[in-house]
């Protein structure tokens, strides 16, 4: 006789860094169904950005997750200079490149820990901390804060990179070389890890196109999705990068969590080549158009439109629509897509098939972030919120939600309603 | 009048016994704890701290859940502490004999270490939690695993004893621990025997639920499983008992292969020579602890549960298996 029972993973668990529930359908050990709630930590932080000036929003945006903070608050930036036009100095754009690589090194290195600890594995993630210091170190030397940065302004960035820290982050590239392999070498050829992450959470390359995921999650299924590389900014203009991919490494693409583990940590070593060429190539001059935040401040008042920013974070890409409204001090309208929503929707699809003890593992191998994520919640009729699983959000379903959801918009009146 | 005062001789010797082992085996613990941070580059907690635990839970309120058996939940973790202590009083600690050897055997061993399992997952069953319900399931299939090869071992070893005629009974523990049973076989022999060392030290995680093995308690899978809720003095004496069951299984260990003593070494006997056997054991005790628990836990991950499973019923199964033959050819040869 069989019976299915179901356990919540989450919304506080030991597993997941952030709270978000996984309704796990189970026989025996085995998930038969899945369905996942967020909505435990909703912000409403695009309301809070209509109380303030674009300047006061980049610190507000660089809130929205503390690992890729810099991301968020360029993406905002990059939305509000499309729409105001602005231009960023090539030395500006550089030091941006750098920094956000700098973030992409961090993140994955959390990650990586992160996933050790998740299937027991303490001692690689005591590594893989210690290991993320370094490079906290050069963003606290660069930035003078370790987590949330706040060296992003309009038309440049608000730090130099001297030649002593350049110097800095030089010795730490080569200390990542030096160092960072003996820890690939443990997680990725350890036989209990390998028996815990291979052919578990399996997204097939169909799959990841229909539920359009992205980043790394995209990448181990072996699409090569990059925007680093498909819509080139900031100074990956000049520096190519290529995606990673695990069929250029493995010959194969399973689409499984070693696969994501693969795909990160091989990104390491890209970050440390183009942080490499960054500093090589670093253009003399200024880094900031108009340090003279008044002036910025004034210029923007005037500004209307709506604007688009779009970059790839390091958990996938990351978009940030802004309308200011001519004469308006404060940000009219922000929307914020984080990567994790994209790649959340494919979630009940890896559970299914696995076992309880993967659970943790799958929901963490898309490295989410709930509180970026966290900004809309589907209501499908009975007041039951959350990603419905039952009926899965596909990409035309939510292209017309999309749409739909427009519609409504425009119907109302342009940025819901007038304050 | 002999028998009343052997009594209370006994008794008495049990007591302090039981008393000295819970104490060793919580600084046992600490020093677990702070190795295995060392390995991992961290400072780790002071050598005490699993005895501050134990007397800061023992002050804590003992909440019940309201869809527990209150009963069985409440009498769990007594029951699983009093087995994991009644083990010492069947192993003889160096030259000294075991408190109880006349009135049990290896046997015996093998059902206490056994039972301490059964009646977690009993608390854990009793507990009316689904996760807890999932780790007893685990906690059961994994016993189930390693029941096999364990079983494999003591026989053959029980079998080598009569066969080879060591004095004593097959099946006690005395048995063993007066002679090493290395000496008894052949080159042959010497490799079964490994052998069979090696399945039974691969027990030694399953059985404490430590290392690639923490499977029943998976904090980041099942938020600590068996014992989620558990709390006051309840888990104070799971905790103990938690400390307490690689202690057994470690000394179980080294009286069974590692057997060597001062009193055998020298060709001596006396207190002095016995008192230093003591220590010795406890020191045996604590190396083989230190590479079979700490080592391991620090070295590998977590294995899933059906992994788990076959690594002990087709490897390690098959390892055990693979020393009894050698053993067999070796005792037969001969």
């Amino acid at each position: 006789m069989s019976t299915t029972y179901t356990i919540p993973v989450g919304p506080v668990h030991v597993g997941l860094k952030e709270p978000v529930t996984a309704w796990l359908e189970l026989d025996g050990e085995r998930i038969m169904g899945a369905k996942v709630r967020p909505g435990a930590i909703h912000r409403g932080i695009e309301f809070m950005a209509r109380e303030r000036s674009p300047i006061q929003v980049i610190y507000l945006s660089e809130r929205i997750c503390g690992i890729c903070s810099f991301s968020h608050a360029l993406c905002f930036i990059r939305a509000v200079e499309d729409l105001a036009n602005l231009s960023v100095p090539a030395r500006g754009q550089y030091i941006r490149t750098l920094v956000l690589e700098l973030e992409r090194l961090h993140s994955h290195l959390l990650w990586s820990g992160v996933a050790c600890y998740t299937i027991g594995f303490d001692s690689a993630f005591h590594l893989g901390m210690q290991l993320r210091e370094r490079v906290m170190d050069i963003l606290e030397l660069l930035t003078g804060n370790r987590v949330n940065y706040g060296v992003a302004t309009f038309g440049g960035v608000r730090w130099d990179v001297t030649p002593e820290l350049a110097k800095a982050t030089r010795e730490m590239i080569r200390y990542y070389r030096r160092e960072f392999t003996p820890f690939r070498e443990i997680v990725m050829e350890d036989p209990v890890a390998h028996a815990r992450m291979r052919n578990v959470g399996v997204l097939s390359r169909d799959d990841a196109v229909r539920y359009s995921a992205t980043g790394p999650t995209a990448r181990a299924s072996g699409l090569r999705v990059d925007l680093r590389k498909n819509s080139p900014y900031e100074a990956y203009a000049d520096i190519p990068v290529e995606p990673v991919v695990p069929q250029d490494y493995f010959g194969k693409t399973h689409g499984d969590v070693l696969d994501r583990f693969a795909v990160r940590v091989l990104e390491v070593y890209q970050s440390l080549d183009i942080m490499e060429k960054v500093l090589d190539g670093l253009p003399e001059g200024s880094f900031v158009a108009e340090p003279n935040l008044n002036k910025v401040l004034a210029s923007l008042k005037k500004a209307e439109g709506t604007g688009w920013g779009i970059i790839e974070a390091p958990r996938g890409d990351n978009t940030h629509i802004v309308r200011l409204k001519g004469g308006d001090d404060n940000v009219f309208w922000w929307k914020v897509r984080a990567p994790t929503y994209a790649n959340a929707v494919s979630w009940p699809l890896m559970f299914c098939g696995n076992e309880l003890a993967d659970a943790p593992l799958i929901i963490n191998s898309i490295d989410p972030c709930i509180s970026c994520m966290e900004r809309m919640l589907v209501t499908n009729g009975n007041g039951d919120s959350g990603i419905v699983t039952s009926g899965i959000i596909t990409k035309e379903e939510l292209v017309g939600r999309c749409r739909q959801k427009t519609f409504d918009i425009q119907a109302r009146g342009l940025g819901g309603t007038e304050r | 009048m002999t028998a009343i005062f052997t009594l209370f001789l006994k008794i008495f010797a049990g007591v302090a016994l039981m008393a000295l082992v819970v104490v060793l085996a919580l600084l046992f613990e600490g020093a677990d704890r702070i190795v295995h941070a060392k390995m991992q580059r961290r400072v780790g907690p002071p050598l005490f701290q699993p005895i501050y635990d134990i007397l800061k839970l023992m002050g804590k309120e003992n909440i019940v859940p309201r869809r527990a058996a209150r009963f069985f939940f409440g009498l769990a973790p007594w029951l699983t502490l009093v087995v994991s202590l009644m083990v010492f009083l069947y192993i003889p600690t160096g030259s000294f004999p075991a408190v109880l050897g006349t009135e049990g055997d290896m046997i015996l061993v093998i059902y206490l270490l056994a039972m301490g399992g059964l009646t977690l997952a009993l608390g854990g069953f009793a507990s009316g939690n689904p996760i807890a319900n999932i780790g007893a399931g685990r906690e059961i299939t994994l016993m189930m695993s390693y029941e096999f090869p364990l079983a494999i071992v003591i026989s053959t070893l029980a079998w080598v004893a009569y066969r080879s005629g060591m004095p004593g009974s097959p099946f006690s523990l005395e048995t063993f621990a007066a002679m090493s049973i290395w000496k008894v076989v052949g080159k042959i022999g010497t490799f079964g025997l490994f052998c069979l060392f090696l399945s039974l030290v691969f027990v030694v995680p399953g059985e404490t639920g430590k290392g690639p093995m923490d499977i029943p308690e998976a904090k980041t899978e099942i938020l600590d499983g068996l014992i989620i809720e558990y709390s006051g003095v309840n888990l104070a004496l799971l905790k103990v008992s938690f400390a307490l069951r690689p202690f057994a299984i470690a000394a179980f260990v080294t009286v069974l292969f590692v057997p060597v003593s001062f009193s055998s070494l020298l060709g001596v006997g006396g207190f002095i020579i016995a008192i230093f056997d003591f220590l010795f054991f406890w020191i045996k005790v604590f190396a083989i602890q230190m590479v079979f628990v700490t080592w391991m836990r620090t070295a590998f991950g977590r294995l899933k549960i059906w992994q788990a499973s076959q690594f002990y019923i087709v490897k390690v199964a098959g390892l055990s298996i693979a020393g009894m033959l050698l053993l067999s050819i070796d005792v037969l040869v001969r």
